[in-house]
């Protein structure tokens, strides 16, 4: 009976080899797809566990982590939530992240890779590891105007530094308090979900780079003009300014706000066109100069360019495809033409910088649980957008246009400012989106603006973006140059 | 016939008392680092906890010198140190329990188990004096372990836990009879095949160059296969069942040495279990939870989804290789992390190393056993001891492959580690027959005398069972 006895004996160790492997593979092997399985709620605990660092605005803490004596350890808050809430974002147990919370998160949470060196730091020295704290490149102050100025109207304001493409201020309403969702009672936290989730104003959206991205109206008229000086045009030039602008192709017409002539000769010049926003001058100079040149001024301006800042921009686009009269359309902002607010800041913050667009971002510096910069965002050039010489003759004609056009509303003493409205059609029945870009001062430009009121905000059908929009942009410029 | 150069056989007794010390250290220390980790003092129970489990295991250790001085010097560490680092892992998980609201105390009832355990091994050890004796209750033992393990079936007695019948109530406590019911099984089974084994070793036709047995012994192969399946009908489990018929094939192909019922048994098991799994909804479910543990419906689905299991991959892949240490992690995740899944609490905790250091433990645990079952010198205790050490061996296979998804997942718990009276007592039971066997397998023939013969001396077919038989071993002995 050995011999059976010995062959048992080599069937147990082979059991045992069979268990060990299959140890080792779920331990080992796959252990990563396991521990990243989104059913595994340890990775979220193990989260919550551990310090989570804080996103500070201006040396103040707008997101921390708290210890709390519950299954998690730490709870999330946020100071000023709704303020900030857009920016932040929320950080839930039962829906997960959004905003910097989300973008950020290695870095707040500390697994960053180039958080190695602090993990290795906190092991051999025996101190609770903590997430790295996250710094904005948000002025409070101006983030503050913004929101004031915005009221209780749905839409959007993003501020930009134009010299290094920092966001200054970044307004989306309406806006939520990200601390119901922050909370560890799932019940709560599900019913404020589920209520952010179907308000029909979608309070979570983010319009400023996120929402479903507007027609951009007159503010496209930049574009345009850009385009046009590009060709050769002059702010002098004298351009074709009818009453009504037959379309090729197609028995319709395009007219000026309220049906009135630019000029009584029939043409005017570009800076005028510009100055009074003539709906027929800009179609004509986008008949002449094409949709190809439109479109690639437009991409010169970052239409279509993916960008994180760190969170995810909607991409702006000009349409692919366009006929005739749709090119005319377009080039006054309307047709398929679509942008983010941040966008639309982005093309004045090109003009204000000489031509040249600078890379918008959000975080300043990511530093250690010692403050002690880990990384730090330095100002980086996108791309160039126009020569210096058109960026010089854009910057005159959009002071004109605060000065004695349609954006008079932005006018601040003794500052010059330059700025162009828009008033967007949606659709027949709905009232038009309201906007504003500008960018003071015209000389030493430190912030280019963009504002976007959705329907008229408070005005409604009255609504122009010089009427709604250009008083904010003026709030968040004097917030700037206080 | 294999004839052995005569040697010195050593006791082994201060051998085992040397390894008892870093398998107390083992379990003694990881209560007192759990209780570090989470309250960051020594648990206030301390220095009573490490006297008690160091009084049981010395009181064990002179119970050996005094009965069985011959006895394996390395089986009784192992199981120290596993019996530790369970009851450790217990009171981690009781730890937890008791954070999250709920009263717990697994660690305490399991230190009370494992004190009755050890008592009731060493009772075993001084009144069982010749494990030959055993021989002598093979019948009885064949009904005693069917009543066993159709206990739970009884109604009023059985309990359903978990969907499983495999549960008696009484008096407000659980058992599971299948736990003694394996015990009682072998002695049954080493009994019965030691008296028939050379009838099923008779050689019947050849199919395909394996020497099959003749048709009319094919009967108490099938019995046991029926028995095993109504197991797994009628209680719900297929641990037990596997276990059952497992042990069944083991110990039949050690006493006839052929393949062919290894072949045979396997066949109608793995026959039995897909016939049953089309045709038991219950049966269905386990395969497919085991199948489509990550499919999201059989995840959610509650009970029967792989909820469970996967929750139990999920605390193993968090463990990684070196683990995340007694308490840092979160065994209570899992549901019953401190019984059916301890396994996956210990590799949470423990990581890899520290799962693979325990799997170990049971290889050199199963491993001692067959050598004592080779090293003794009467077939019924070869097959006993043969049959217990595999079923150890067997049961830890299905446990910590279903835990780890490598088989289907079943109810039966870890041997030595995982929270259960029964259990407890049952392993015990074993570790104190496999100890009196390896006394025997090591013991000198006669005092300074050379070693009897290490071949088997069986006793002649079908001779009955009793004194007579013991009489004649000796005097073989002593030739």
């Amino acid at each position: 009976m050995n011999t059976p006895l010995r062959r048992l004996a080599s069937v147990v160790l082979v059991m045992f080899l069979a268990l060990m492997v299959s140890v080792t593979w779920v331990q080992y092997g796959a252990a990563p797809d396991l521990n990243s399985d989104s059913r595994n709620v340890r990775t979220l605990y193990r989260e919550y566990g551990n310090a989570r660092g804080p996103i500070v605005v201006a040396g103040e803490s707008v997101a921390y982590s708290v210890p709390v004596d519950d299954a998690f350890g730490y709870q999330r808050m946020y100071a000023n939530g709704p303020l900030y809430a857009h920016l932040t974002g929320h950080y839930s147990v039962v829906y997960g992240r959004s905003g910097v919370e989300r973008a950020m998160n290695t870095e707040l949470n500390g697994s960053s890779d180039s958080l190695f060196l602090e993990r290795i730091q906190d092991l051999v020295t025996g101190r609770q590891p903590q997430g790295a704290v996250v710094e904005l490149t948000i002025d409070p102050v101006v983030q503050q105007a913004a929101w004031d100025a915005l009221g209780d109207q749905r839409g959007a304001v993003v501020a930009l530094d134009p010299t290094t493409g920092a966001i200054l201020a970044m307004v989306s309403k309406p806006s939520y308090d990200p601390n119901v969702l922050a909370s560890h009672d799932t019940t709560a936290v599900n019913e404020a979900w589920a209520a952010l989730d179907a308000a029909a104003d979608d309070p979570l959206v983010n319009r400023a780079i996120a929402g479903d991205t507007y027609p951009p109206g007159s503010t496209f008229k930049v574009v345009t003009a850009a385009a046009a000086l590009e060709d050769g045009l002059t702010p002098a030039s004298e351009v074709a300014a009818p009453v009504e602008l037959d379309l090729p192709q197609s028995s319709s017409v395009l007219r000026n706000f309220g049906g009135s002539a630019c000029s009584p000769s029939g043409t005017q010049s570009l800076a005028d066109a510009l100055r009074i926003s003539c709906n027929t001058a800009f179609g004509q100079l986008g008949l002449d100069l094409g949709d190809e040149a439109l479109r690639e001024q437009a991409e010169a301006f970052g239409f279509g360019t993916a960008l994180d800042v760190p969170m995810t921009v909607t991409e702006s686009s000009f349409p692919d495809e366009v006929d005739r009269p749709q090119t005319a359309l377009s080039a006054i902002g309307q047709y398929e033409v679509r942008v983010t607010p941040l966008q639309v800041a982005m093309v004045s913050s090109a003009v204000a910088n000489d031509g040249v667009l600078m890379t918008p971002h959000l975080v300043r510096a990511v530093r250690d649980q010692d403050l002690e910069v880990v990384t730090e965002t330095d100002p980086e050039q996108l791309r160039r957008s126009v020569s210096p010489g058109t960026a010089d003759a854009l910057t005159q004609m959009m002071l004109g246009v605060v000065e004695s056009g349609t954006g008079r509303a932005a006018q601040i003493p003794g500052v010059a400012v330059a700025g162009k409205t828009g008033t967007a059609q949606t659709s027949a029945e709905a009232a038009p989106h309201a906007w504003f870009t500008a960018f003071a001062p015209a000389d030493e430009p430190r912030v280019a603006v963009a504002v976007v009121v959705e329907n008229g905000g408070a005005m409604g059908n009255e609504a122009t973006g010089g009427a709604v929009a250009a008083p904010i942009a003026r709030a968040v410029i004097e917030a700037v140059l206080r | 016939m294999a004839t052995v150069i005569p040697y010195r056989v050593r006791p082994g007794r201060s051998l085992e008392l040397a390894l008892l010390a870093p398998a107390l250290l083992l379990g003694v220390g990881a209560y007192a680092l759990v209780g570090l980790a989470t309250q960051g003092t020594l648990p206030a129970d301390i220095l009573g906890y490490g006297a008690g489990l160091v009084g049981l295991a010395l009181g064990m250790h002179l119970v050996l010198r005094w009965r069985a001085p011959y006895a394996d010097p390395v089986i009784l560490p192992v199981v120290v140190a596993l019996n530790g680092i369970g009851l450790a892992m217990i009171y981690r998980i009781d730890i937890a329990y008791v954070a999250r609201g709920r009263e717990s105390v697994f660690a305490e009832r399991q230190l009370a188990w494992t004190a009755l355990g050890v008592v009731l091994a060493s009772l075993v050890l001084v009144l069982l004096r010749d494990h030959r004796t055993l021989r002598r209750y093979t019948y009885t033992a064949m009904v005693a372990g069917l009543v066993l393990i159709m206990l739970p079936l009884v109604p009023g007695l059985g309990a359903n836990i978990n969907g499983a019948q495999i549960w008696i109530r009484l008096g407000g406590m659980s058992f599971q009879p299948a736990e003694l019911g394996k015990i009682v099984l072998a002695v049954f089974f080493a009994g019965y095949l030691v008296t028939t084994r050379d009838t099923l070793a008779l050689a019947g036709p050849k199919v395909l160059g394996l020497q099959l047995p003749r048709p009319r012994d094919l009967g108490p192969i099938l019995l046991a296969w029926l028995a095993s399946l109504a197991v797994l009908v009628l209680q719900r489990d297929l641990g037990t069942s596997l276990l059952f018929f497992g042990l069944f094939v083991a110990m039949l192909y050690l006493a006839t040495e052929r393949m062919s019922w290894v072949v045979i048994g396997l066949g109608l098991f793995v026959g039995g279990a897909v016939l049953a799994s089309t045709a038991f909804t219950h049966v269905t479910a386990r395969f497919d939870a085991w199948l489509n543990a990550f499919d999201d419906d059989v995840f959610q689905q509650s009970p029967g989804g792989s909820g469970q299991l996967v929750r139990g991959l999920f605390g193993l892949a968090n463990g990684g290789l070196f683990g995340t240490g007694w308490g840092e992690g979160r065994p209570d995740l899992v549901p019953y992390a401190e019984s059916d899944f301890i396994v996956a609490s210990l590799g949470e905790e423990l990581g890899l190393t520290g799962l693979l250091a325990i799997l170990l433990g049971y290889l050199v645990l199963a491993q001692r056993g067959l050598r004592t079952a080779i090293g003794v010198r009467d077939g019924f205790g070869k097959l006993f001891a043969g049959g217990m050490s595999f079923v150890v061996a067997f049961q830890c296979f299905v446990v910590v492959g279903g835990v780890t998804r490598l088989i289907p997942l079943t109810g039966l718990t870890m041997p030595f580690l995982a929270y259960g009276g029964s259990s407890l007592l049952a392993n015990w039971v074993i570790v104190a027959l496999l100890l009196r066997i390896s006394d025997s397998a090591r013991r000198p023939a006669a005092d300074g005398g050379a070693p009897g013969p290490l071949a088997p001396a069986e006793p002649g077919t079908g001779a009955a069972p009793g004194e007579q038989e013991t009489e004649r071993i000796d005097v073989e002995e002593l030739r």
